[in-house]
């Protein structure tokens, strides 16, 4: 319970850091109007207006990710420039509790990617954004941006270590936009690709949101999804300790 | 049982020097520190920049592991137990960093209240108390980012008690303050002990830690090298006397060769405006002046005047002969 707690009250202390960033907002308004804009000057020779849906939704995945891995990888770093990653380090819950929910918030600032993305393209190119399965399509997106969220949480686990933490988020921005699916679907690429597309929960999310959205069976992919999700957070949990010892060990915490 | 015990305390750091050819440098910031602290005592660690005073508070508050030695904290090992220690303990860093500055010192401690596991019906009634023990009453929904450096260097003392800990730990927390924040601040930290808890304090201003500790330990280099009452380090110089001497462009070997005559127990100088005052702490039952003066042939000499030593001669003098 007390855990459940620390994580809602964690949520909700950096969803209101990241929310007061008129610096980093501009950029999260602007992003996934531009990827939104692109995305249908690509798609807009497909005939079928489903395949703009198709494009849009690609854009807001895009957008939902930049947002996570970026501000995945520097939310370290700004806990290093703010002097706070020692006064996090030195409390006693279990660190995962403590980044879990900064990754969960940058995470939220997806479902205003998806949402900003969705309304560009009908104001703006009168793309039909009529969902086939809406139930589904409204659970679909808070389980892709929770695995978004488990995925950066993964990340920052694995750059709590290193100074240059952003650099690393930055760096897994553009691939996974390409190995997801977002824009270009996972049949175009060789088949060694793949495994590594399976691997990772947003090719699942962006799925279950496209197929709730356009029709199919999302199920499945929720459930891949979801448990991809738990897997991160797992293995999260069970490194955390360990990267930690070695950022003590090393004397990496107060580094800037 | 002591409440705080290190025992042989090392710490090393690996640094690399160079681009393409990498060396790696060892330094060694603290070289077999051992003390204890007893319940209810304000313990001062004194020295200067470098010393290793931060380095050797951060394996006792766990952020840093020691490269051997052992030390404990209400008996639990700071290594192998450091989430019991962190329950236990509250630790205020000096300076302006530490603080999300985007929100206000309200929700700063609303936060840390959570992460230190203050029972959410008392988080409000905790807070508001150390508010009001701080100084910060009324301004606590301001953005953090407005506070001058003393306003949230007490809101570091604020979200350091919270959680009512049994032993805190303060390092350095006046630095960078004005004169009246700095001297609020101490009166804080006296307040703190009259309450019982048990206090780690480093500082490298000498009245500061003869102003409130109990016992004092002088580190240098990564050493303790003298470990007591201010009186009893005080004692250690009593009977001495310093000599000043105002000069202009004295080279560093001069400084050197006064150290070498007899009788001289530390020498340092002081930058003062446009002149430097070279210090001479010398035995009692000995009268250096002519020789001082001699070796000083060459640089230009202005008035020469005689004092008592004072505590912080014991300090300048217990640093400088390391």
């Amino acid at each position: 319970m007390r855990a459940l707690r620390l994580l809602g009250v964690g949520w909700l202390f950096h969803f209101k850091i990241v929310s007061r960033s008129a610096f980093d907002g501009i950029g999260q308004v602007i992003y996934p109007l531009f990827f939104a804009t692109v995305a249908f000057f690509v798609f807009r020779a497909g005939e079928s207006p489903r395949t703009l849906l198709y494009a849009s939704l690609g854009a807001a995945g895009m957008g939902m990710w930049s947002a996570t891995s970026t501000t995945a990888g520097s939310a370290m770093q700004r806990e290093r420039w703010h002097g706070t990653l020692e006064s996090l380090v030195a409390t006693p819950p279990h660190f995962a509790l403590i980044l879990l929910p900064i990754t969960i918030s940058m995470a939220t600032i997806g479902i205003y990617c998806l949402v900003a993305t969705l309304l560009w393209g009908w104001l703006l190119f009168g793309i039909d954004i009529s969902v086939v399965h809406p139930l589904l399509f409204a659970f679909s997106i808070p389980v892709t941006v929770l695995t978004f969220g488990a995925l950066g949480f993964l990340f920052a686990v694995c750059f709590v270590r290193f100074r240059a933490a952003w650099a690393l988020g930055n760096l897994f921005e553009y691939p996974v936009w390409l190995i997801c699916g977002f824009l270009v679907p996972l049949v175009f690429f060789p088949d060694w690709v793949r495994p590594f597309s399976w691997a990772l929960a947003p090719t699942w999310g962006m799925n279950a949101i496209r197929e709730s959205a356009l029709g199919g069976d999302p199920l499945n992919d929720l459930l891949v999804c979801a448990a991809l999700g738990a897997g991160y957070v797992s293995l999260g949990i069970l490194v955390t300790n360990r990267v930690l010892d070695a950022a003590r060990r090393r004397a990496a915490l107060s580094l800037t | 049982m002591a409440v705080v015990e290190a025992h042989d305390l090392y710490r090393t750091y690996r640094t690399h020097t160079g681009t393409l050819r990498r060396r790696a440098k060892e330094i060694e910031a603290v070289r077999g520190v051992s003390f204890a602290i007893e319940k209810g005592e304000l313990f001062g660690l004194l020295g200067p920049n470098g010393a290793g005073k931060t380095t050797t508070i951060k394996m006792l508050i766990t952020l840093l592991i020691p490269t051997s030695g052992t030390a404990t904290v209400l008996g639990f090992d700071v290594v192998k137990q450091a989430r019991e220690v962190r329950k236990r303990i509250g630790y205020v860093f000096g300076g302006e960093r530490g603080v999300y500055e985007r929100l206000s010192g309200y929700d700063n401690l609303r936060y840390f209240a959570e992460l230190y596991g203050v029972p959410a019906r008392e988080q409000k009634r905790r807070i508001n108390e150390l508010l009001e023990l701080v100084g910060l009453k009324g301004r606590e929904h301001e953005r953090a980012e407005g506070y001058s450096r003393g306003m949230k260097q007490r809101l570091h003392i604020a979200r350091g008690l919270l959680h009512d800990p049994e032993v805190v730990f303060l390092d350095e927390p006046t630095i960078g303050l004005d004169p009246v924040g700095a001297r609020e601040l101490r009166s804080t930290i006296a307040s703190l002990t009259d309450a019982g808890k048990t206090i780690l304090l480093t500082t490298h201003y000498m009245f500061e830690a003869d102003a409130l500790c109990d016992r004092i330990a002088v580190i240098t280099q990564g050493k303790i090298v003298a470990e007591g009452t201010p009186r009893q380090l005080k004692s250690r110089v009593a009977s001495g006397s310093v000599t000043e001497v105002e000069v202009y462009g004295v080279p560093e070997e001069t400084v050197e060769r006064l150290k070498t005559l007899e009788g001289v127990l530390a020498v340092w100088i002081e930058e003062r405006e446009q002149a430097q005052v070279l210090s001479v702490q010398t035995r009692a039952d000995t009268q250096l002046t002519a020789a001082i003066l001699g070796h000083l042939n060459g640089a230009n000499v202005g008035r020469v005047s005689h004092r008592e030593p004072t505590l912080e001669d014991a300090y300048v003098a217990l640093v400088t002969e390391e």
